[in-house]
């Protein structure tokens, strides 16, 4: 019988992390994906969170989770927000035409 | 037993989606196996006993973040050929800063360090425990500064979205409440004396 161990959701966020560093490597073009690679890094950390706080029986743990959840919510609804008007000024959303601080 | 086959099964699934987010072509299925990858995940959450976070992870990622996501993909005219561009040429340099790092993250995760000792196992909760009230207890009492920051911060951002994207069209014709209100029957209508046309 196979129990379930720490390692094992610790090996589970490590790769959910590796993918999305991953994912804004090969995808630098398209900021959309790269805001996606961001909450998918988040969802990783909070899994590390998560299996410390069930192993080490610590609801320390969790607490830190919910507010990580509240912060990455505004962070994406500022973030699409920018996104948005970004796009209505140059029409593009492409990372390489936002090279310019002012324009 | 059971947990072990649920964990690998949405594990699978999980490293699965979030591989084909970042590499389908089109960011609509992107975000739609985004919100597959938050569902899987939030099954991982439940075998961790976090059944509270687990089911607002899907209430506030797939209910309300990835509806966003999906509404602004939706909303703004992507070029993807030209977001494609450079995907091959950076996919080795991709994929090896990301083996790297998960070479170095598992030589840390699978030390000494992290192995638990036979019998330090956690113990399953009570028939009557709850995660949501025990969550609760420590959020209002110990943590309730850092719980009134986070309404702040969510006020802020709430702020800040509405008046980035906020415009006035100078062309729209809207209606003025307040001037309609405050209108008085001498300012839209004059009475003319006029002669009759009998006499």
């Amino acid at each position: 019988m196979m129990m379930l161990t720490l390692s094992h959701y610790l090996i589970l966020a490590a790769v959910l992390f590796s993918i999305s560093i991953a994912g804004i490597v090969i995808n630098r073009k398209n900021i959309i994906i790269l805001l996606m690679s961001i909450e998918l890094m988040l969802l990783s950390v909070n899994l590390n969170f998560l299996a410390f706080s069930h192993y080490l029986d610590d609801i320390a743990g969790q607490v830190f989770v919910f507010f990580i959840l509240t912060v990455a919510a505004a962070e994406a609804a500022i973030g699409l927000a920018i996104l948005v008007v970004l796009f209505r000024n140059r029409g593009s959303i492409n990372v390489e035409d936002i090279k310019e601080l002012k324009w | 037993m059971i947990e072990t086959i649920i964990f690998y099964v949405f594990a699978v699934a999980t490293v699965t989606s979030a591989c084909a987010v970042v590499t389908v072509r089109n960011p609509v299925h992107a975000a739609l196996f985004l919100v597959l990858t938050f569902f899987t995940s939030a099954v991982i959450w439940m075998t961790l006993e976090a059944e509270f976070l687990a089911i607002s992870l899907v209430l506030v990622y797939v209910g309300a973040v990835m509806v966003l996501f999906i509404f602004v993909v939706m909303m703004l005219d992507i070029n993807v050929a030209r977001m494609r561009e450079g995907f091959v040429r950076y996919l080795p340099l991709g994929l090896a800063v990301a083996v790297i790092m998960l070479l170095m993250m598992l030589s840390v995760v699978t030390s000494d360090v992290f192995v638990m000792e036979v019998g330090s196992e956690p113990v399953a909760k009570a028939a009557g425990y709850s995660n949501t009230k025990a969550l609760g207890a420590v959020l209002y009492t110990d943590s309730v500064f850092a719980f009134e920051i986070a309404a702040v911060i969510l006020l802020v951002a709430i702020i800040a979205a509405i008046s980035l994207t906020l415009r006035k069209r100078g062309k729209t014709k809207y209606q003025s409440p307040s001037a309609q209100i405050a209108v008085r029957k001498a300012d839209r209508l004059r009475i003319v004396k006029m002669p009759s046309s009998e006499d």
